[in-house]
């Protein structure tokens, strides 16, 4: 199993299978997300978010989830030192005039790191508070859930307020269109390092994998967006 | 009606494998535009040797395409400016009168310069021998229908047997990665009735080889398959890919 995992295969199959890992946390994320759209004062959305902390199989994946970035972050970080090196430190003088390969897929590790970015606010200012300080908007709430009153945390209040600052809904497109790039190069490559591709299936893939990005990268920035400027008061 | 160009040449000039290279600067006068451009290489060198001074060095072989042997990184890109035609291929008819064109040897760690332009691809030779062959005893051969094969299997086993182990993959590519040239010796055999005895195990050995002589890891980019002289195709990355974790999880 080590000689799988240590061969530059097996890394990659690492770095695929967490990435469509954290594709699958991505596509949960977003469903939640387009709740904070419903024009209800958030009821709906606390209702998720009361669902998501407290149903046990869902806390039970959360490390799994925390394991699925560190492995992801890792390994993108070993594999691109060796391949720096396995290139050597001659550069061409004349240029990459190569032409049809997309930026995206040579920038991988830039625009990973931007995503990083991205993360370790977004951890400080939801999970941190969520989880471990707490904070004032999160005050109780009472809501109905299929007819039953139950008291949830206000995490709407929180979402909202934060969204209510303009650098941070900036911040938060430019984490999401850096994500959505990310994706259009990741999403099909992951599918090619398992195996799962061949002629046809790579035009289908790379299709498939454009929409996708995009739909994740322009669906998180437009809630952020739309809770700026019409969600506020 | 023939036509000639003048052009002027930035070559990497580097006396051995130890020793710092640089640019060197040549002017040729009228090139006839249906040359090749390792004719155009042949006529600078033989101007240089009529001066007495050193030729420049650079691989060739046969000349028509197939054998592997010429390389050259031209104006930014492996083989040059033309698509899938290698270097012996490519003609003075692709370059402008007056044009500038840089010549560098292919850059990668797992290809070290020998001299000038010329690269160590010894690499290669020794991914093939740690498994891309069949072992046959030997007898009489048999019979072409005694073993059907499909016609689509059959194909892709020619393309991807049409790689000529050149190294413009690795050249092109920015992980110095030798996955297309592995995935091509996998292929153009794992297609195969015969082929597939010894599958599992070519697949691990060739990778085995391939991660020890230090070429880095594929990020499917893609700039192998679009600067590869033969075309050899991405999906033969995915079937290695298969070949060796099917392999692996059979152990």
């Amino acid at each position: 199993m080590s000689s799988t995992l240590g061969s530059s295969i097996g890394k990659k199959l690492l770095m695929s299978l967490s990435g469509l890992f954290l594709i699958m946390f991505l596509v949960v994320h977003l469903t939640v997300n387009s709740f904070l759209l419903i024009p209800d004062g958030g009821e709906f959305f606390n209702a998720g978010a009361h669902f998501m902390a407290t149903t046990p199989a869902i806390r039970l994946i959360e490390p799994l989830l925390a394991i699925g970035f560190l492995v992801h972050i890792l390994w993108g970080v070993k594999l691109t030192i060796e391949n720096r090196r396995a290139r050597g430190n001659a550069r061409y003088a004349s240029g990459k005039k190569t032409t049809g390969v997309t930026w995206a897929s040579q920038n991988m590790l830039v625009l990973g790191i931007t995503v990083g970015a991205f993360l370790v606010l977004h951890i400080a200012q939801f999970w941190v508070k969520m989880k471990l300080t707490g904070d004032p908007l999160l005050d109780h709430t009472t809501i109905s859930i299929g007819g039953v009153e139950t008291e949830v945390e206000n995490a709407y209040a929180l979402v909202n307020t934060t969204f209510s600052y303009l650098w941070i809904v900036v911040v938060y497109v430019i984490g999401a269109i850096g994500l959505a790039i990310h994706l259009s190069h990741g999403f099909w490559s992951a599918f090619q390092t398992i195996g799962f591709s061949n002629e046809i299936w790579r035009k289908r893939l790379t299709v498939l994998g454009n929409i996708f990005a995009w739909l994740m990268g322009l669906g998180f920035s437009l809630i952020a967006v739309l809770q700026y400027f019409f969600y506020q008061g | 009606m023939e036509n000639t160009i003048n052009i002027k040449l930035k070559v990497w000039r580097q006396a051995g494998p130890k020793a710092k290279g640089r640019f060197e600067t040549f002017e040729l006068k009228n090139i006839s535009t249906d040359s090749s451009f390792l004719e155009m290489l042949d006529i600078l060198n033989e101007q240089l040797i009529n001066k007495g001074e050193e030729p420049v060095a650079f691989d060739h072989d046969c000349r028509e395409g197939i054998c592997g042997m010429c390389s050259l990184y031209i104006n930014g890109r492996p083989h040059g400016p033309d698509d899938d035609v290698t270097t012996c291929q490519l003609h003075m008819r692709k370059f402008k009168d007056g044009q500038t064109i840089t010549i560098e040897p292919w850059r990668s760690a797992g290809f070290p310069v020998i001299k000038d332009l010329i690269v160590d691809r010894g690499a290669f030779d020794k991914i093939i021998a740690a498994g891309g062959y069949v072992s046959v005893n030997t007898g009489g051969v048999p019979d072409a229908n005694a073993l059907p094969i499909p016609k689509p299997n059959a194909d892709e086993a020619m393309d991807a047997a049409s790689c000529i182990g050149c190294g413009a993959c690795v050249a092109a590519c920015k992980n110095g990665s030798a996955m297309l040239f592995v995935s091509a010796k996998v292929s153009q055999l794992a297609l195969l009735p015969q082929g597939k005895v010894e599958g599992a195990r070519r697949a691990k050995n060739m990778v085995a080889k391939m991660d020890e002589l230090g070429f880095g890891n594929c990020t499917n980019t893609g700039a192998c398959e679009v600067e590869c002289p033969k075309g050899i195709s991405l999906a033969n990355i995915a079937r290695l890919n298969r070949e060796f974790l099917s392999a692996k999880a059979q152990d």
